[in-house]
């Protein structure tokens, strides 16, 4: 089974792309789809109607999206393989830029949106770092220098991804994707992990308190200013 | 070097093939688009910038000396030999003026250090209030916007294929636009509504319906046409010049057949 994970912030045109991908995909591979988010989603439903395909949805609630991501990926692979899946398409919720949801096998994808802002590709981390694909999405919002900029502005700080430009609700320029996508290896079930590393958790925010101010809180706690070492982790 | 480029048929909105076989433009020739809103101009030229590979929604190809472009001239901006300026009037990006034409210039691969601020001095020739190298892209009014992009893909994008969206619409100097871009050996398209700019250029494309209906070559009459809409053209232009400095507009200047200048 082939493996492919979208990530990016919300609104940049991810299940767009991923429509795209099953549109153009579906003839030759059987697809299920995977959407991870925290309280409210439709791309499953919308997917399921569209296409035809296997979907499934889960919510994290108070739980980080990705970390809900990594705790339900091994059943849903599972899921996907025991309905003979060719192709498992997963979408991120997307919400904190600390991490990336990406394996170290199958493709990962972030999608940025040309109109999100120039320092925007900078602002993400691991998000666009670790990702094997960043498509622009929106081109048709912006003239063609600004493009070149936004580009520019990504190769400079990621010179090894593969960049592709297009205006996701015509499928403009994909062909490019859906090429790297059948050429993807299989994924092997044993060997699967995170390509990048989660941030630390373990916080007394993590588990419900509220208070302001980090005199309040033990576990990894930070100052504003100052030595953070000192302080990085508090016992009771 | 760039001696020709081919626009190979789609289809329309409906799925019908195009009624053309295929269309060759020379180096040095210019070409105008023209049809209805929502016919598909801007999706032709789209397609010319892009290279489409029957890859956008039109299925068209369009291919460079005759033959389909190479990946790297298709993804990579230092090797497009096409810029495009759009019907965009803002630009979104959070930069000065220069940071922003200096990050283009990179990602076209132009160096020299003159050309920032030649880029800046040529969008001023365009518009009428000046733009400053430290003004942040985002705050620039649309006609500014649009001469700084005209501007950019003139001496940064400095390419043989330039493609035009609705220039007459920007609110700055056509004129000395056209007169920039033309003679020089390029390639020039212009997706236009104004009548002058649709009859100076030696090729026509009529568009319907998303796709092209008829493809018509210029003829002596029609070059005469031109001519006289040009002269029509600039006596307007004087009274918009006369409005623009808040003067009053009399019988006499209004009067098109009479002779004035702007003084």
């Amino acid at each position: 089974m082939k493996l492919v994970i979208v990530a990016g912030p919300p609104a940049e045109g991810k299940t767009s792309v991923i429509k795209r991908i099953v549109s153009n995909l579906k003839s030759e591979m059987k697809i299920a789809f995977l959407k991870i988010d925290v309280v409210k989603a439709y791309e499953d439903d919308e997917l399921k109607k569209e296409f035809g395909i296997i979907t499934k949805k889960i919510y994290s609630g108070d739980l980080c999206p990705d970390h809900a991501g990594v705790m339900v990926m091994g059943d849903a692979i599972k899921w996907a393989e025991d309905n003979n899946t060719d192709l498992f398409i997963v979408e991120s919720a997307g919400l904190c830029l600390r991490c990336a949801p990406y394996l170290n096998h199958g493709l990962g994808i972030v999608v940025l949106s040309s109109i999100s802002g120039i320092h925007a590709p900078e602002k993400m981390g691991a998000i666009v770092s670790l990702a094997d694909v960043a498509v622009v999405t929106k081109i048709d919002l912006i003239s063609q220098a600004e493009r070149e900029v936004f580009i520019q502005k990504i190769k400079d700080l990621h010179p090894h991804i593969t960049l592709m430009e297009t205006n996701a609700l015509q499928g403009t320029l994909l062909k490019r994707l859906y090429d790297l996508i059948r050429q993807s290896p299989e994924i092997v079930n044993d060997d699967l992990v995170l390509k990048g590393n989660p941030p630390l958790g373990t916080c007394t925010i993590c588990v419900g308190k509220k208070e302001i101010g980090w005199q309040h809180h033990f576990g990894v706690v930070k100052k504003l200013d100052g030595q953070i070492a000192d302080y990085l982790y508090r016992g009771e | 070097m760039i001696h020709n480029i081919t626009i190979l048929p789609g289809t329309n909105k409906t799925g019908k093939a195009e009624n053309f076989d295929s269309l060759t433009l020379q180096a040095g020739e210019t070409i105008s688009i023209v049809g209805p809103t929502g016919s598909g101009k801007t999706a032709l030229i789209t397609d010319i910038e892009l290279l489409a590979q029957g890859d956008t929604s039109t299925k068209r190809y369009i291919l460079i000396n005759d033959k389909a472009p190479d990946d790297e001239v298709r993804y990579d901006p230092t090797q497009k030999p096409i810029a495009m300026i759009t019907q965009n009037t803002k630009c979104f990006a959070d930069l000065s003026t220069k940071e922003f034409l200096k990050i283009h210039a990179r990602a076209r691969g132009i160096s020299g250090a003159d050309v920032i601020s030649q880029t800046i001095d040529l969008a001023n020739v365009f518009t009428g209030e000046k733009i400053s190298s430290a003004s942040k892209v985002t705050t620039l009014s649309g006609g500014q916007t649009r001469s700084l992009l005209i501007a950019d893909a003139i001496l940064i994008g400095a390419s043989p294929i330039i493609l035009l969206d609705e220039i007459e619409n920007a609110g700055i100097f056509k004129k000395d636009v056209i007169d920039m871009i033309n003679g020089k050996g390029k390639i020039i398209v212009f997706v236009t509504h104004d009548p002058v700019i649709a009859l100076s250029t030696q090729k026509r494309l009529i568009l319907e319906n998303g796709g092209v209906k008829k493809v018509l070559e210029q003829n002596e009459g029609e070059l005469h046409a031109a001519n006289e809409l040009l002269e029509i053209d600039r006596r307007i232009g004087i009274i918009r010049d006369h409005l623009r400095a808040g003067n009053i507009i009399t019988r006499d200047l209004a009067n098109l057949h009479a002779i004035s200048t702007f003084h």
